[in-house]
């Protein structure tokens, strides 16, 4: 019998296998800076982080970071600069993989952390873009990760802080004049969706085990697609699991 | 100078201010708990994302506008004032002009370039440029107008007295901040001798010219970390993203941190600063 893990930890070591070894890889927050580091220690030992907050590194902070800005992030740094420099590379469409957490997203990948409700008068003012709108335009592929809540996984969101792919039409993202290819894949605490090649709309790739089709389109509220080689997510290995556990060692992150 | 004569001179209300502009680290928490003690009022402040900072003065009812990336506590989530102000008008109502990292950086280097726009990709397909009357679309590009602040308030490291000012770790917006600004006000751990910091000229964060103050505050970064000094307070952030939930329990915390301190070196009588001290500089 496996080890047992929480959701979140699942959520790392999935995030983490979508880091290709030699990426460079915008970072982000919270649990993403714990996907990188499991990457980079087990498939990825050549990928590269870059932070927005000004920071590039080649291998992960020696110790728990509670943001991007602690000083254990810049010790051992490759570059501590100005974070228009860390833009710039993302504009120039240097960046492999983005990572963006999420408040709410829609069918086809448009992520909402601006506003639930009218903008002028919002029944929930949520925290805003920050570095997340400029991941999804100019990132060459990303990823977002969020609890699988039916209040959360909507049909459409009312606000478009982050744009996926759109209204789901072919090419939208190219008639816009978005520069990367949009979401790749959203990595839930009950599942992995995915994205068709060139955008559209959201399908189910794979259920975390534990879960099941009917749990997850039950919590999902949009008639969900099935992929047609619909698995198993496979649980967090030992490795992935000792990493998490090494990078978050009060469960910070992971286990509250 | 003092905070209390730094503020008090080139704070007036009404003013647009930027503050915290490294991002996570260095934010002038000292600064901002002296406007709200002065009890200024109708404040825009200018910002990329801001850990909490905006968050207590817009609960203090300082603040008319925000014009930033995000707002609210890195660690722990929303910000509770910013949400009180904008779904309630508690305290007061507050405008928003929503950005993101890239377009508030770029807003402030059209200011410093005396340029009235910037045109770039980024916020393309967002609605972002809908309700933001500082960003349009205009030949398949998002032109951002200047953001000009009449301050820009930063802590850093180490300075002189006449102005001269280093920091280092990530900048964030800070340069250009700073130099969009019609003024800096500088806050600092520690005031050097002049000699140690013209040594490297490259380092040089601001052209003096801009800087208008410099008050030496150790610590008037706390709970933010401060590279080469402080880590980063994470239980602080996480008690204030507690008690400011609602709205008696931000005031409270406001009078036991803000109000009923007269100043920095009072307030740190009260937090554990070794305890986050980093080792080795």
């Amino acid at each position: 019998m496996a080890e047992a893990y929480t959701a979140q930890e699942m959520m790392v070591a999935v995030a983490s296998r979508e880091i290709r070894d030699g990426d460079l890889v915008f970072v982000g927050m919270r649990l993403p800076i714990l996907a990188y580091a499991v990457a980079h220690d087990s498939h990825a030992p050549g990928a590269r982080g870059l932070f927005e907050v000004g920071l590039m590194r080649d291998q992960p902070a020696s110790s728990f970071l509670g943001t991007m800005g602690d000083p254990p992030n810049v010790v051992g740094a490759l570059w501590a600069t100005r974070m228009s420099n860390a833009m710039a590379l993302l504009a120039q469409g240097s960046v492999d993989l983005g990572f963006i957490g999420g408040a709410e997203v829609d069918r086809f990948g448009n992520l909402n952390t601006s506003y639930i409700g009218e903008p002028a008068r919002p029944t929930v003012k949520l925290p805003g873009s920050g570095g997340g709108a400029d991941i999804a335009i100019l990132s060459r592929r990303w990823v977002t990760l969020m609890s699988h809540e039916r209040r959360r996984l909507v049909e459409r969101v009312s606000f478009v802080t982050s744009p996926g792919h759109g209204d789901g039409s072919a090419g939208w993202r190219k008639r816009n004049g978005l520069l990367g290819g949009g979401p790749a894949a959203i990595i839930t605490t009950l599942a992995v969706l995915r994205f068709p090649e060139g955008g559209g709309e959201a399908y189910l790739a794979s259920v975390h085990p534990g879960s099941t089709v009917d749990e997850v389109r039950a919590n999902t509220g949009w008639d969900l697609k099935l992929g047609s080689d619909l698995t198993e997510t496979l649980p967090p290995t030992e490795a992935e699991l000792a990493a998490i556990r090494r990078f978050d060692p009060d469960g910070f992150w992971t286990r509250s | 100078m003092s905070m209390a004569q730094a503020i008090e001179r080139f704070v007036p209300d009404g003013s647009t201010v930027a503050i915290g502009v490294s991002l996570e680290p260095l934010i002038p928490f000292a600064a901002g708990h002296e406007m709200i003690r002065q009890g200024r009022r109708d404040l825009e402040l200018v910002g990329p994302i801001s850990d909490s900072l905006f968050d207590q003065l817009i609960g203090a009812g300082c603040v008319r506008r925000v014009t930033a990336a995000w707002i609210g506590d890195v660690s722990e989530g929303l910000g509770h004032c910013y949400r009180r102000a904008t779904e309630k008008g508690v305290p007061r109502a507050i405008e928003v002009h929503d950005h993101s990292n890239f377009s508030i950086s770029l807003a402030l280097w059209a200011a410093a370039w005396n340029s009235p726009y910037i045109p770039t990709r980024t916020l393309l397909g967002s609605d972002i440029v809908r309700v933001n009357p500082g960003l349009s679309l205009e030949a398949g590009l998002v032109q951002v107008k200047a953001v000009k602040p009449d301050v820009a308030i930063v802590h850093v490291q180490r300075a002189d007295e006449h102005g001269r000012v280093q920091a280092w770790g990530p900048l964030g917006i800070a340069e250009e901040a700073g130099l969009a600004a019609g003024r800096v006000v500088i806050t600092c751990e520690e005031l050097v001798d002049e000699t140690s910091l013209l040594r490297h000229p490259n380092r040089i964060l601001f052209p003096e010219t801009k800087v208008v103050a410099v008050v030496h505050e150790p610590g008037g970064a706390h709970p933010s970390p401060v590279q080469g000094y402080f880590n980063r307070d994470h239980a602080f952030f996480r008690d204030y993203a507690a008690a400011s939930r609602t709205r008696e329990g931000f005031d409270a915390w406001l009078k036991r941190w803000v109000l009923d301190v007269p100043d920095r070196s009072s307030y740190l009588e009260h937090v554990d600063l070794r305890a986050l001290r980093i080792a080795d500089g």
